[in-house]
């Protein structure tokens, strides 16, 4: 009952939207006053008609587009939490790759993909680059500052039981930043799915990037939003992944320091 | 008690650590000369001598933000002093006064990621003792600290008295021969402060340890201590220094209420408000 409840809401609200959207396509004297073409906005009912029949081609290239989003966002992980260990540990580390790091963020990936796709051709290696690039700093940004977070009187009270640099970070500093990096890891997860479409985009045989762009040139615009349809899915379902796995990991109340 | 406490922690904790000059089970005398410290302009410390021998609690009250926790700080080496000599052990590198001193801070400061029993078990942990028999190690303790059956509770789900409990395991199983606490009832109630006031007096009644204790409780310092010593407001200096002839009888609402009681709470009350000003 309070299930049904919390979800009737937002259910309503899609509804709502989608039904307004299906009328404004449908009925000529709203379309025309709007300038809504088929070919510009389809209706929802031709998206969801598109869904069903197209079913086998958007499996296949989501099943492609997911393996570089769940490959790139783990290189991501590794590279950044890495990285956030690394700047973390060493002052001269921090001064020499900190400005490189946020300058890496400002390269337009516009700029960026075709290069790649010229070095390494139309396959997975271009598209696991840029997701990547664009997943690595939200983690390793976050992990960082979860690290510089510990409190300083545990840092006082762990030297004075005997422990050196690297079991303080191991013991309090990890932990204490774990719920940081997680948060990271959510907004990446998030981006990661745009990232890996562009890369498609700009080059490529495959992936749900490949289709959009493939529907559009031949004016299957029903398609190209089915295509959406499956990306958005895709990235709530990777995000709520990211969700359960936080909660299964972090299983105590990360204010529970600052209150004792 | 506390004598099987520090018999109980294991080899593999020494020899994990295996640095030059480990601390021995013989005790090791606090003394403290012409200590100062300041922070930045501001003069926390100005000429504090004291000297603690092995069995003794000495109690340190003042007016609060005079320093204490910092005088504590200096002692465990944990922050280099401006001049004086602070010598624990006989050793005064602040590396080996680190490695003789266990510090219990004003918070209990438990992770809460571990459980109770892995909490007590940290300072163990961290020397190099396998996982199994640090829990065995701490474990064998909670009985008589009144925690048994919370040994797999977390942090957040231990009532007030019973996380500084855990703190002071977590204090004790670190094996060394100097106690530093930094106010450890501060944040309890009246009732259960007094509770855990006894229960320290038992636990340091026959024991081996030297013991510094900064509170602002002036009973405290006077039922828990063998001599209280007064500190004036910043820059801290010592403004008196209380003898006490019978510290830490078993009976602590008769020992509080006694005539010599009262008397010494009056003058160190009386030191307190001059030293305040």
């Amino acid at each position: 009952m309070s299930t049904a409840r919390r979800y009737l809401a937002p259910v309503a609200v899609i509804l709502v939207l989608l039904g307004a959207w299906e009328l404004a396509a449908r009925w000529d004297w709203i379309s025309n006053a709007l300038n809504i073409e088929d070919f510009l906005v389809p209706a929802p009912s031709d998206i969801a008609k598109s869904l069903w029949e197209d079913r086998s081609l958007l499996g296949s290239n989501a099943w492609v587009t997911l393996k570089e989003v769940v490959f790139g966002f783990a290189i991501a992980a590794v590279a950044g939490i890495g990285f956030a260990l690394l700047i973390h540990l060493s002052e001269t580390a921090r001064r020499a790759v900190y400005p490189l790091l946020v300058a890496s963020q400002t390269i337009p990936i516009v700029i960026l993909a075709p290069i790649l796709v010229v070095w390494f051709g139309f396959g997975l290696t271009p598209k696991l680059v840029i997701v990547a690039l664009i997943c690595f700093f939200p983690i390793t940004v976050n992990m960082l500052d979860g690290l510089r977070s510990v409190d300083p009187d545990l840092t006082k009270m762990l030297r004075s039981l005997g422990a050196g640099r690297l079991q303080r970070l191991w013991r309090a500093e990890i932990p204490t930043a774990l719920p940081y990096a997680f948060s990271g890891a959510r907004v990446a997860i998030t981006v990661s799915v745009i990232g890996a479409v562009f890369a498609e985009y700009v080059g490529s045989s495959e992936g749900l990037g490949h289709l959009i762009n493939q529907a559009q040139a031949q004016l299957l615009t029903a398609r190209s939003f089915a295509a959406v349809v499956v990306l958005s899915a895709m990235a709530i379902l990777l995000f709520a992944l990211v969700s359960l796995i936080e909660r299964k990991v972090i299983t105590w109340d990360s204010r529970e320091l600052t209150r004792s | 008690m506390l004598t099987r406490l520090r018999e109980g922690t294991p080899d593999a904790a020494r020899e994990g650590r295996a640095r030059p000059g480990t601390p021995d089970d013989a005790g090791a005398p606090v003394r403290i000369e012409g200590l100062a410290h300041s922070f930045g302009e501001l003069r926390v410390i100005e000429r504090i001598g004291l000297e603690a021998e092995p069995g003794e609690v000495v109690g340190i009250v003042g007016p609060s933000g005079c320093g204490k926790t910092t005088l504590l700080e200096l002692v465990a080496g944990l922050r280099p002093a401006d001049s004086g000599t602070i010598s624990v052990g006989g050793r005064t590198a602040a590396e080996e006064r680190l490695e003789r001193c266990a510090y219990m801070p004003q918070r209990d400061l438990l992770l809460p990621w571990l459980s109770a029993l892995d909490n007590a078990a940290l300072a163990l942990r961290i020397a190099g003792a396998p996982r199994g028999g640090a829990r065995a190690q701490a474990g064998a303790h909670f009985e008589r600290l009144g925690l048994a059956g919370f040994e797999g509770a977390r942090p957040g789900e231990l009532s007030g008295g019973m996380r500084q409990r855990v703190a002071f395991l977590r204090t004790l199983m670190a094996g060394r021969p100097v106690l530093l606490l930094d106010e450890p009832f501060a944040s309890l109630d009246a009732i259960t402060r007094a509770e855990m006031q006894s229960w320290l007096a038992g636990v340091l009644g026959p024991d081996k340890h030297t013991v510094l204790l900064v509170t602002h409780d002036v009973e405290e310092a006077l039922y828990l201590s063998d001599r209280v010593l007064v500190l004036s407001s910043r820059p801290a200096r010592i403004a008196d220094r209380i003898e006490i002839t019978s510290p830490r009888m078993p009976d602590r609402s008769a020992a509080v209420t006694s005539a010599e009681f009262t008397a010494l709470k009056e003058r160190a009350l009386r030191s307190l408000a001059e030293a305040a000003r």
